[in-house]
């Protein structure tokens, strides 16, 4: 058994930013245990611009992001552990893990801080019916083909779901020759950024079908087409709709899941909106000592908000690890109102000394409406928005002069209002 | 010249191919596409049936019960995943209660032993998650599950390890039979032999037909299935059968060797037979079917959907034997369900044939019926891991997360006897690729193994053969 005071499960630009704030915070030992090869995460395949522009001021590539990061964490003292997979974490935090190098490692650790990411949904959960060809692959492993190996999966491209990677893989074929046909969304709505449907469809002539979805694939060995319908207002496919499409490649961009099969290990409570751990503010999950931060706690649209969220664990787990924790705490949970889908932090502790900001996202498109945030039936705030989509996390914050008025019956609502 | 070519790397000719091979016979198993088990044998129900379903008296229940009482010490040699979990068959009405028992009553002639009738009550103890419609039950307590291709492949292993050359990507195109051999055109060149095992499954009519024998016709019936995920896995612990009807024995529910809960099949008779397409109609009927025998089925817990094709006879009955229309063939034809359940029943009946053909083969000195077990990292204990990982540091790299598979267990699959030579391959050899995210991410990495360790390049690796490729040219 080995001795650490912080284990970091992952290390993309969540893990990497909790350990960089908990080791600015004044932890001691702490490593960095990351499957791939490098650290980064999945930022090391997204080579396109757009990221870092609140973080940072400027547009930076995922790996340019990812690298300002790791330059920072090989500066520190922080270890890492490259290769290694994590096999479990228990709520004593004794987290198992292997590699080639080490063989199988047991770590103790004070406190231990989950940022495992997310993956994508595959095919299967879609049940699409039709031929098993190859040439049916979801828009990240597509992604990795294209960006990492250097290989083409496909010519001709249809993709279903205007999740953010779909979106950006239209363009990212299209500029390496590749023919994308259309992207189709089930939903009357994008669940991709604003900016991403302009620049990587509209830009390049993509069409988009709204409502749209694939009913079936075709071809033995490589996929030669499929059909599409459109589908009802209960997202049903409409008879009479459906239209066949030559195609020999099918990417899916048709949602993210956070990776929480350590978090359930451990015995963690789970929110059924967000499949990530419920949280108090400081991101600390319903296990003393154990944080989530990142894609693995909620699906965030923008990496700068990931690093943001990050270094929020990376404080809490500091402060845990170094007893700085004893400020009484009264627990109060957050609800998400009509329009309003989860609320991250589930809970806060109104004894906390700092602002408290609530991410959070919305259901469906809204136009001129406001974001009001009521406390103990009273209006906090309510903000006018021009426009909100499921697409964008949205932010509120909780002064901790509020807080401070508050008692184990108080109440912390958001919602979306005319 | 090969002594015996068995035509069709399925069930049935990988199980016969390993009883032949204890011979002194030079063989070779023939297969149309890049891998083992690639028809009817991948995608079934992988039931281990008691026999009680077949025609009394007909060789179906012969193979059937004897196969079905095999099983245990074939998957223990062979080192295969078996499960005697025991089968119910309910009834929902009170003609259902009549048909059980002529279901027992068959299956005390074909010789099925231990079945009894049990009661709602009794039904619903042992199973509390069954529709509260039932009214009865026949349990078969010998049933059991197995995974049919870990089998198949298991099988053909040990055949290879014996001598046996297994031949892929070998269609029959046309057959010549003169006085002293049987000739096969193949997509690989012709190949010789003096007798011909015809285990080709849909096409075994046709494979018949080019022999000269037309007396035999297939019918290619589709089944359409959903697995489910392993978090619904215990729903049932029994296989849990309806009555069954003309086509069949109907939607089953059952838990899988492996964790998961199989939910199928349709029964449908189509013309093409390699159309293994799932359909909306075929999977709603799935659906609709399933929560009548378990209400708490949702396939909204589907990891994925598959159709499986099965030989079906026109007189629905085994044809096994030395062809009437050609000496040199030997059928293996009509292999539907019970097939997997017979498969070592059926082994052990050609077995005997080919002693007659060749009385004098002898037996081999070094023949081993088994096959060592494959590793298994995650069935391991933390302390058997980090002595694994000692003798050999790739069983430290972990490829398939969601599955716990190392790089170590997916070089054995490409390096093993008649091994995984591509991306489906390693899949069922390993499961990498099998579980939750269904190769979102290993699948590029098991591509880069399989090009690494055949020494080719990453877009020459296909899915399952043919011109089934992941990856086109490489970027601008």
């Amino acid at each position: 058994m080995i001795n650490y005071d912080l284990v970091v499960v992952g290390g993309g630009p969540a893990g990497m930013a909790a350990a960089l704030k908990a080791k600015e915070c004044g932890v001691e030992k702490i490593v960095i245990l990351e499957r791939a090869e490098t650290l980064g995460g999945i930022l090391e395949q997204c080579i396109h611009t757009g990221f870092g522009l609140h973080y940072f001021g400027e547009e930076l590539s995922g790996p340019e992001y990812a690298a300002r990061f790791i330059d920072l964490v090989k500066e520190t003292d922080i270890d890492v552990k490259i290769n290694t997979m994590v096999l479990s974490v228990n709520d004593d935090k004794v987290v198992t893990a292997v590699n080639t190098v080490d063989g199988l490692i047991q770590i103790q650790a004070k406190a231990v801080i989950l940022a495992m990411g997310c993956r994508e949904r595959p095919r299967g959960a879609l049940q699409i019916a039709g031929t098993r060809a190859s040439g049916i692959m979801t828009a990240g492993t597509a992604q990795k083909y294209v960006n990492i190996d250097g290989y083409m999966p496909g010519k001709k491209v249809v993709i279903l779901g205007s999740g953010d990677i779909g979106l950006i893989m239209a363009r990212r074929m299209t500029l390496e020759g590749a023919e994308v046909k259309v992207v189709c969304e089930l939903m009357p709505f994008s669940g991709g950024l604003t900016r991403n449907i302009v620049q990587c469809l509209d830009d390049f002539g993509i069409p988009l079908r709204l409502s749209t979805t694939v009913i079936e694939t075709h071809g033995k060995e490589r996929l030669e087409g499929v059909t599409i319908a459109q589908v009802d207002n209960k997202l049903q496919p409409i008879p009479g709709t459906e239209e066949y499409i030559e195609c020999d490649t099918l990417m899916l961009s048709v949602g993210l899941i956070p990776e929480n099969e350590l978090t359930k290990q451990a015995g963690i409570e789970l929110d059924r909106i967000t499949n990530g751990a419920v949280v108090n503010e400081m991101r600390e999950t319903e296990v003393e000592g154990i944080f989530a931060c990142g894609n693995v706690l909620q699906v965030h649209d923008l990496v700068d908000y990931v690093t943001l969220e990050s270094q929020i664990a990376g404080e809490g787990a500091a402060r845990y690890i170094l007893g700085k924790n004893t400020d009484e705490k009264v627990y109060i949970n957050t609800t998400p109102e009509n329009g309003v889908r989860y609320i991250v932090p589930q809970k806060v502790n109104i004894k906390s000394k700092e602002d408290v900001k609530l991410y959070f996202r919305v259901g469906a498109i809204y136009k001129n409406k406001k974001l009001t945030v009521e406390v103990d039936g009273n209006i906090l705030s309510s903000k006018k928005k021009v426009k909100l989509a499921p697409g964008e996390m949205e932010n509120v914050v909780i002064p901790a002069s509020v807080l401070a008025t508050l008692n184990k019956n108080s109440t912390i609502k958001v919602r979306v209002e005319d | 010249m090969y002594d015996i070519a068995i035509v069709g790397a399925g069930v049935t000719g990988a199980m016969t191919a390993r009883a032949l091979s204890k011979y002194n016979l030079k063989i070779a198993l023939l297969e149309k596409c890049n891998d083992v088990a690639m028809g009817a044998t991948k995608a079934n129900s992988g039931i281990v049936h008691a026999g009680f379903d077949a025609a009394e008296g007909s060789l179906m229940a012969k193979m059937n019960v004897k196969g079905c009482a095999m099983m245990p010490e074939t998957t223990k040699k062979l080192n295969v995943p078996y499960k005697n979990n025991g089968s119910l068959v309910v009834a929902f009405s009170q003609e259902e209660d009549e048909h059980l028992k002529s279901l027992l009553a068959r299956g005390k002639a074909n010789g099925v032993p231990e079945l009894k009738i049990l009661s709602k009550e009794e039904l619903l103890k042992l199973e509390p998650n069954l529709s509260n419609e039932a009214t009865s039950a026949l349990y078969a307590p010998t049933a059991g599950i197995v995974c049919p291709y870990e089998l198949t492949i298991a099988a053909a292993e040990c055949a290879v390890s014996n001598g046996v050359e297994f031949i892929r990507n070998c269609e029959v195109k046309a057959v010549n039979t003169d006085a002293e051999k049987i000739t096969l055109e193949t997509t690989q060149g012709a190949i010789e032999a003096k007798y011909v095992i015809n285990a080709a499954g849909v096409f075994s009519d046709d494979l018949a037909r080019m022999a000269g024998d037309d007396t035999i016709s297939i019918t290619a019936r589709k089944g359409e299935y959903f697995m489910l995920d392993r978090s619904v896995g215990d729903t049932v612990k029994h296989t849990i059968f309806q009555c069954p009807s003309k086509m069949g024995k109907g939607i089953l529910v059952s838990p899988t060797v492996d964790g998961n809960l199989i939910v199928g099949p349709t029964a449908e008779d189509i013309d093409d037979k390699s159309n293994v397409a799932t359909t909306n109609s075929g999977l709603n009927d799935v659906r609709k079917y399933a929560v009548k025998s378990v209400p708490s089925v949702n396939t909204r817990n589907a990891i994925t959907s598959f159709t499986g094709l099965r030989a079906h006879a026109a007189a629905h009955e085994f044809i096994i034997g030395i062809s009437e229309k050609n000496s040199r063939l030997i059928n293996a034809a009509g292999i539907e369900s019970p097939g997997l359940t017979s498969a070592p029943a059926i082994a052990e009946y050609i077995e005997d044939i080919v002693k007659r053909i060749f009385p004098d083969a002898t037996v081999k000195a070094d023949y081993d019926d088994t096959r060592k077990a494959p590793v298994r990292f995650r069935h391991m204990t933390d302390e058997e891991r980090a002595e694994l990982i000692k003798k050999n540091s790739a069983y430290g790299r972990i490829i398939c997360r969601c599955e716990t598979i190392t790089e170590g267990e997916i070089i054995d699959a490409i390096k093993a006897p008649a091994g995984a030579r591509d991306v489906d391959g390693v899949k069922r050899r390993t499961r990498a690729g099998m579980g939750r995210c269904q190769g979102g991410f290993c699948g590029s990495k098991v591509v880069e193994i399989l090009a690494r360790e055949l020494g080719c390049s990453i877009n020459e690796i296909t899915k399952f053969g043919g011109n089934s490729n992941i990856l086109f040219d490489k970027t601008k």
